[in-house]
């Protein structure tokens, strides 16, 4: 087995350092090391896009990436996104668009959309669609996942709703 | 007809309503998975790999000797009947003398870390002598197929039923017009996200306890205990929000497994999770089935007779596979008016993946089968598919395919004329000719019913405990899981509104085997009727308790003429109040609580006939549904797009529309998958696509914006009016679909999953 790594990155804007194997994936490093539990694992394989984290921004597969990988980076994990006192406009119009139902798929697919509304702040359906299209979701059919994402646009660009 | 939000702030809207999707939303809920003791140890199972085999010998040694193993166990390890099973006790927990599937366990590791247990789950060395196997339910039969349990008196014929009503035989050959066809529906994986998981431990005084994702945590205590020798009441259960299930966590998954990891471990943690593959591997799946029907009707469409003959692969154990088929017949003549009915099952037993529940429960299959018969009866008669399945709608009052005389509100009429008036059936023919070039578009038409509740022969029962909060705030004690369909947040919208107070006043907690009573599981769509009403009793008797304590306080000898209003109970005739923080302050904690249950209603009076159904027939209440869906085939590709699928349901009165709009969205979408795309492709026992990568479920980009449209009903046993609605919604699109494909290429369906080579050659001409 190789050797430990003193591994420093920032982490939901908190600067963090630990002492890690290289190899271990990253959301084992969240989940067990961290306690960061928002990142599910579907299906450890990057097929459900359930463990996506924002890796400088961009959506990435903490299954299949390995902890040497953050040096230096920044992550945000849903958790960083909001909470339940200060939830993140995406997480307030999930809930409130019954997008959520088990939820499994949930901190993955706001992570996902995130990532669309910071670079494209006025998507369309077909738009939501495609930046959604690697996370699966057995329980919604994704309608209201729809729904919820261009809600949640239009709230972040000031509009009603 | 798009379903507004309850007007009501008072009942079921704002941040309250939102609690737990947003809790969910932000990562914060806590599902099984996430429950990682500091420390906890590993565990996993050896798989067989090979669908039938004797075991010489399970060579464990070089396993037990890496480095961080806690423990290697073989059956010999197993104390109890080692036999697990929800009905039928058939599964081992560890096979010992025979391996019946390739998904059986033969071995259980435990280590203190994930990387460990991989690197002595690789060093056991199964010494196994193939057999042959037998992978056709019909085959099965035969009298010289090889046996999947020697010795047993019925060979491999797990079970055989029987339905019928009237002479179904004799009815046909009056029949002006008789239509036959064989179709067969596939196995379907659940692909609920959240693997099956859970963790466990002996405590000090040598209970068991176990956070795991179940559907059933009463249940599971006498499955756990059963297999492995314990008392089932030193067993608690607590079971969180689940990422999904579908009927795929309804028994035991790492159950049975992890307590016996548990007993081996000296009373520290253990957790079990299972990989995707291995959940394909050893998960149960939707039966595959076969289905013959003769259907007969007189020549201006009236349905007469129906003979149907039904095969269920159980694979190699039981799980529910005869409840499932005893739905299936019962669901065989659909939603229609049929006087004669000879409706035949056969449950058998095969080396393919294991059978079980699934969302729709015998019903999907048995319910294509009929949908695609009436499309063959529509086309020799030259009649509407819609208006054949109008005429045909099942009435208030009339007798279901079993017998059964509805007694409950049908609705299918209604659906199938709210589908037929929606622009995506109406406007099709203007639609289809605007078809581009390459391009061919059909539409296609169905409709269904789904029973609620287990049915006769099981009590469909549930105990529900209030408790008024020292703060006077409000505890439900939920006994049934969410598996994502809501009932959670139902059972506050229903508790909040019967006690007039808002709902950010109660706190739900979670299934728990010590804290909560006993319920039947989170399944055939019963969660929030059978809970529900006996939640609105719990309710009830707090209600009257509250009056009568603060009648107290309020010297008010009649205690009928207060009433609840929020946070407090008021006496209008001096204007006093009492607030319920000084209620709950004042009671001692047995006068907080209030506890009253509810069973629900059977047939009275059962047909003579499914005798060989002990459990789970006949049923009483049903949802019904109709389809509409619209496919676009590509000429050059074969490739099918599902274009529109609308879905109308009756469910008695609506409680939560958005609630219900889910589930309708939900089930529509995986029946969507089931017809397009899902294929497991199982051969000589073994799966060949077995994750997420070949098995492929439907993403954001392969389905169209699923509809709902309402149809008012009403349950008058039901809470509030409503009946259960969680799987109606899955039995349209598969039928639809197949109707819609014909009516765009002409291709004949009669099994599915369909393959843009399917396509292909009926474009071509092709008969398959």
């Amino acid at each position: 087995m190789s050797k430990n790594i003193t591994l420093a990155f920032t982490l939901n804007g908190e600067p963090v350092s630990i002492e890690t194997r290289p190899g271990r994936r990253v959301l084992d490093l969240l989940r067990d090391d961290l306690g960061l539990t928002a990142a599910k694992e579907g299906c450890g394989s990057g097929e459900c896009g359930a463990c996506a984290v924002l890796v400088d921004g961009t959506a990435r597969l903490s299954c299949l990436m390995l902890a040497a990988q953050l040096e230096g980076r920044e992550v945000i994990t849903a958790e960083g996104l909001g909470t339940v006192e200060n939830p993140h406009p995406l997480q307030v119009e999930f809930a409130a668009h019954g997008a959520v139902q088990c939820g499994y798929c949930t901190p993955g697919m706001t992570v996902a959309t995130a990532e669309l509304l910071a670079r494209a702040p006025c998507p369309d359906r077909d738009e939501v669609r495609e930046a959604i299209s690697g996370n699966l979701c057995r329980c919604t059919g994704y309608v209201k996942i729809v729904d919820a994402v261009l809600a949640a646009a239009k709230a972040m660009r000031g509009e009603e709703p | 007809m798009s379903p507004s939000a309850p007007a009501d702030p008072g009942s079921f809207t704002g941040m309250s309503q939102n609690r737990d999707p947003l809790s969910k939303a932000v990562g914060a809920e806590r599902y099984s998975t996430d429950f990682i003791p500091p420390g906890c140890l590993w565990a996993a199972a050896k798989r067989a790999g090979m669908p039938h085999a004797r075991i010489v010998a399970v060579h464990v040694e070089e396993a037990r000797a890496v480095d961080g193993v806690t423990a290697v166990l073989t059956r010999a390890d197993v104390p109890g009947s080692n036999r697990q099973g929800i009905v039928h006790k058939d599964q081992p927990v560890l096979a010992g003398d025979m391996v019946r599937h390739a998904g059986d366990a033969v071995a259980l590791v435990v280590a203190e870390s994930r990387e460990a247990l991989a690197e002595a789950l690789s060093r056991i060395r199964l010494e196994l002598e193939p057999l042959p196997g037998i992978f056709d339910p019909e085959d099965a039969l035969a009298p010289d197929a090889p046996l999947v349990h020697p010795g047993r008196e019925n060979g491999n014929l797990l079970a055989r039923g029987l339905v019928a009503k009237g002479d179904a035989r004799q009815a046909m050959r009056a029949c002006d017009v008789v239509v036959e066809g064989e179709f067969e529906t596939p196995m379907q994986e659940h692909v609920f996200l959240e693997p099956p998981n859970g963790t466990a431990r002996m405590t000090p005084n040598g209970g068991l306890e176990m956070i795991v994702s179940t559907q059933a945590p009463f249940r599971d205590r006498f499955e756990i205990a059963h297999a492995l020798g314990l008392d089932p009441m030193r067993i608690r259960v607590r079971a969180p929000y689940l990422g999904g299930a579908f009927g795929g966590k309804d028994g035991a998954t790492v159950q049975c497994l992890l307590a016996l990891a548990a007993l081996k471990c000296g009373g520290r943690w253990v957790k079990m999770c299972w990989s995707r593959e291995e959940t394909f591997l050893a998960g149960y799946k939707r039966h595959a089935a076969r289905m013959r029907i003769r259907l007969g009707a007189s020549r201006d469409g009236e349905l007469q007779a129906l003979d149907c003959v039904m095969y269920l692969d159980s694979g190699p154990y039981a799980h529910l596979g005869v409840e499932i088929m005893a739905l299936g017949l019962e669901h065989a003549g659909g939603p229609y008016h049929i006087p004669h009915t000879r409706l035949e099952g056969f449950c058998v037993y095969t080396n393919n993946p294991v059978g079980g529940a699934f969302r729709g429960f015998g019903v999907v299959q048995a319910g294509f089968a009929l949908e695609r018969s009436m499309d063959l009866l529509a086309s020799r008669l030259v009649l509407d598919p819609a208006e054949l399945r109008l005429k045909n709608a099942l009435r208030t009052g009339e007798q279901g395919g079993a017998g059964v005389t509805m007694e409950s509100p049908s609705g299918v009429a209604q659906c199938l004329e709210a589908v037929m008036t929606h622009p995506v059936w109406a406007n099709r023919m203007a639609w289809k000719a605007k078809a581009p070039p390459f391009k061919r578009r059909g539409v296609g038409i169905a409709a269904s019913l789904n029973a609620m509740g287990y049915g006769r022969g099981l009590p469909d029962a549930a105990a529900a405990k209030l408790e008024l909060t020292r703060t006077g705030t409000f505890k439900i004690f939920n006994s049934v899981p969410d598996m994502g369909q809501g009932n959670a947040a139902a059972f506050v919208q229903i508790a909040a509104t019967a006690l007039s107070q808002g709902s950010s006043c109660f706190e739900l907690v979670q299934p728990d085997t010590r804290l909560c009573l006993p319920a039947g599981s989170s399944s055939a769509s019963r969660t929030t009727y059978t809970f529900g009403n006996a939640l609105l009793r719990a309710c009830e008797a707090m209600r009257e308790k509250l009056m009568a304590r603060a009648a107290l306080v309020l010297l008010a000898d009649d205690p009928s003429r207060l009433r609840l209003v929020p946070g407090a109970v008021a006496d209008e005739t001096t204007g006093r109040s009492v607030p319920l923080a000084l209620l709950g302050a004042m009671l001692q904690r047995d006068d907080r609580i209030c506890v009253d249950q509810f069973v629900m209603p059977v047939v009275e009076d059962p047909p003579d006939t499914g005798k060989e159904f002990k459990l789970g027939f006949p049923h009483r209440f049903f949802s019904h549904a109709a389809c509409v869906c619209a496919v676009e085939a590509d000429e050059l590709t074969g490739g099918v797009e599902l274009v529109a699928c609308v879905t109308a349901v009756e469910c008695g009165r609506v409680l939560n529309p958005q609630g219900v709009e889910r589930q309708v969205q939900g089930a529509a979408a995986q029946g969507a998958g089931f017809v397009l795309l899902e294929k497991i492709s199982s051969e000589g026992g073994r799966i060949l696509a077995g994750d997420l990568s070949t098995y492929l479920i439907p993403t954001s980009l392969d389905l169209p914006d699923l509809e709902w449209v309402a149809v008012d009903g009403d349950e008058p046993s039901g809470p509030s009016g409503l009946k259960g609605m969680g799987e109606v919604g899955i039995h349209g699109p598969a039928p639809a679909v197949a109707q819609a494909l014909e009516d765009a290429v002409g291709l004949k369906i009669s099994r599915i999953p369909v393959e843009p080579e399917d396509v292909l050659r009926a474009l071509r001409g092709v008969r398959t």
